[in-house]
């Protein structure tokens, strides 16, 4: 099992969820978040005031997938949110030790 | 001669000579009138205005017919001049027009202010805002309405009105009227009051703009009650009080009733809704605040962008329309100088708007929304002395030059200052504010569009040629008066709290913001 974690542009959300359930991926966690990569911040004035906003507002996906399908959801996910202009994110993939649903108790992949 | 001429009465134009600033005072001359209530006794009672032209109270005549002009009715010394009755139109629009300018300050100015904070000190500027009216209003019906509206002295009034008296004679069931700027027109002076209170109220809390974010709230109500009773009251006397059109006659009941008006009004500065009274006043007493109280913490290290700019927008746009009711109000009647009032404010704030917004885009890249709200607030400020006054084509030019000028009073000038004066209540209520004073000066001369100066004994234009040069100079005098009055009294009585009380909060409560630590509330709950 893998845990796929996405940081995308907020606007890109609904096509990637749409992408993602297509595919098959059962579920996904959703996070405001605020970062700076390459795109870097933007200045705001307000009057005479200017204000270096260094952090973006992105949007964090977190989704687990059974090892079987964690590369068509990651293309899935690039396919989605790819806009082609600096600051479309990034997709990072860890190893995932054990899944639980708490309700029934079922672990692995049965719980996904 | 022709200096005390041109001192005194000036006014907007109209045939009937409608006229200039605000004004008044309801003295014996028209006193109340009511209905079947017969000629009795001397003018309502406890009036003291009293000893008003000599003219020994006119009788209440009841049936008298209100119409004929006073200048017409029998001569100065005789009793029973026909004492003018309100007419309905003009109240109703005077209230109305009251109602516009609370509108102004609750919630407009509010949210204006409140939306250029940060999150955490939305409460306290919106509470601050509400206190103050509450306060002011409160103040003014107990002392300060008659303190500056009644006659006294030339620079501060009498107590004649304390606690509202002498207004209602409920055993009579009379009321008293006010003056207005036409001869034998007249509103109850109950609206006069809670007109002028709005107007007192609005100034008051338009200086909290400039130590927002750091001020202890005891501080700032403290400070506000001497600031009110010491600059504002003898200001607006100064500035507004005379004692009506319908006593002057000739040359002689001119100068015996300019004698008894305001010291800038003798002076014959233009100010018809409170460029110098509320503006130039209010921006001094906060700059001064804002030097004293000192800068934010952080500030110009940390980001303190507003916190929504759709609320100050929100709260702009309330400022416009309730200006109608200040600007266009301040002509006390229904009639051709409110209309014109009307259609300058409309045509200065558009324009301004234009050209701040016009000027950001092209000094700084981008059209703001907040550029956009600014200039309208700056357009608003610079036609309120002048809007009586001016031609329409002279309100274009003050509000395009009030846009870029109000740009530069927040860019440059803020820089060259050096104060943290929070939400540019200098910027763009003392910059405006001197900038329309001035240019009353020069667009109400007849050669530019204006009307030029009213004459209340001929009851139409001077005859004198108006020179722009003189009365810029008075307009640039009652600008000095007021911005000297303001800053000495502001200094004393900031000093004064910061001894008693003291005028900031500690740093870590600015930090946590004065929602939480002065209000014990949070304006937004995520």
């Amino acid at each position: 099992m893998k845990l796929i974690t996405a940081i995308i542009k907020p606007f890109k959300l609904d096509e990637v969820r749409e992408a993602l359930s297509e595919m098959g991926v059962q579920g996904i966690t959703v996070t405001e978040v605020k970062g700076f990569g390459r795109q870097k911040g933007h200045t705001e004035l307000y009057r005479g005031a200017e204000y270096v906003v260094d952090f973006l507002p992105k949007t964090k996906i977190e989704a687990a997938v059974d090892d079987a399908i964690v590369d068509r959801a990651i293309e899935a996910i690039e396919g989605a949110a790819r806009t082609g202009k600096i600051g479309d994110g990034k997709i990072f993939v860890y190893d995932l030790q054990q899944v639980v649903r708490i309700r029934t108790g079922e672990t692995g992949n049965d719980a996904l | 001669m022709k200096r005390i001429l041109k001192s005194v009465i000036l006014a907007s134009a109209l045939l009937l000579g409608a006229g200039s600033s605000q004004l008044v005072m309801a003295d014996d001359v028209k006193p109340a009138v009511v209905a079947a209530e017969p000629a009795s006794a001397p003018a309502a009672a406890p009036d003291s205005a009293a000893a008003s032209s000599g003219a020994a109270p006119a009788a209440t005549v009841a049936a008298a017919p209100a119409s004929a002009p006073v200048a017409e009715a029998a001569p100065a010394s005789a009793a029973a001049a026909p004492a003018a009755v309100p007419n309905k139109g003009d109240t109703a629009w005077m209230l109305v027009a009251t109602l516009l300018v609370i509108l102004m300050t609750l919630p407009g100015l509010a949210l204006f202010y409140g939306g250029l904070v940060r999150t955490k000190n939305m409460l306290s500027v919106l509470m601050q805002v509400f206190m103050i009216f509450a306060v002011i209003i409160v103040l003014w019906c107990i002392y300060g309405y008659s303190l500056a509206f009644t006659e006294g002295g030339n620079f501060i009034g009498s107590f004649d009105r304390v606690f509202l008296n002498g207004i209602w004679d409920p055993a009579k069931a009379s009321f008293t009227t006010a003056a207005t700027f036409s001869k034998g027109v007249v509103i109850p002076e109950f609206v006069y009051v809670a007109f002028q209170a709005t107007f007192a109220a609005i100034t008051c809390g338009l200086i909290i703009g400039a130590f927002a974010e750091r001020a202890k709230f005891s501080a700032v109500l403290a400070f506000v009650v001497i600031w009110f009773t010491f600059s504002y009251l003898p200001i607006a006397h100064m500035v507004w009080f005379w004692t009506g059109p319908d006593a002057i006659k000739d040359a002689a009941t001119l100068a015996t009733e300019t004698a008894k008006a305001g010291y800038l009004w003798q002076k014959g500065a233009l100010d018809f809704a409170g460029g110098t009274v509320v503006h130039i006043n209010a921006a001094i007493a906060g700059l001064v605040g804002a030097i004293m109280i000192g800068k934010r913490v952080g500030y110009g290290r940390e980001a303190m962008a507003p916190h929504s700019l759709t609320m100050t927008m929100i709260g702009a746009s309330l400022l416009w329309v309730g200006w109608f009711g200040f600007n266009a109000g301040s002509a006390l009647e229904a009639g051709d100088v409110a209309a014109l009032a009307f259609v300058n404010t409309l045509l200065a704030t558009a324009a301004a708007t234009v050209s701040w917004v016009f000027g950001e885009w092209m000094s700084k890249g981008k059209p703001s929304m907040l550029g956009g709200a600014s200039g309208a607030v700056a357009g608003l400020v610079a036609i309120t002395p002048a809007c009586g006054y001016v031609g329409p084509m002279g309100a274009l030019m003050i509000g395009l030059i009030a846009g870029v000028v109000c740009l530069w009073g927040v860019n440059g000038l803020k820089r060259l200052i050096g104060a943290d004066d929070s939400l540019d209540v200098f910027g763009v209520h003392g910059v405006g504010g001197i900038l329309g004073a001035l240019l009353t000066g020069v667009f109400a001369a007849p050669s530019l569009g204006g009307q030029g100066i009213f004459d209340y004994v001929t009851n139409k234009m001077s005859a004198d040629p108006y020179s722009i040069f003189a009365q810029v100079t008075t307009q640039a005098t009652a600008v000095g008066v007021t911005i000297i009055w303001s800053a000495v009294v502001s200094v004393i009585a900031y000093k004064l709290v910061d001894l008693v009380i003291g005028l900031r909060v500690p740093e870590d409560e600015e930090r946590e913001g004065l929602d939480i630590t002065s209000h014990g509330e949070s304006a937004y709950h995520s």
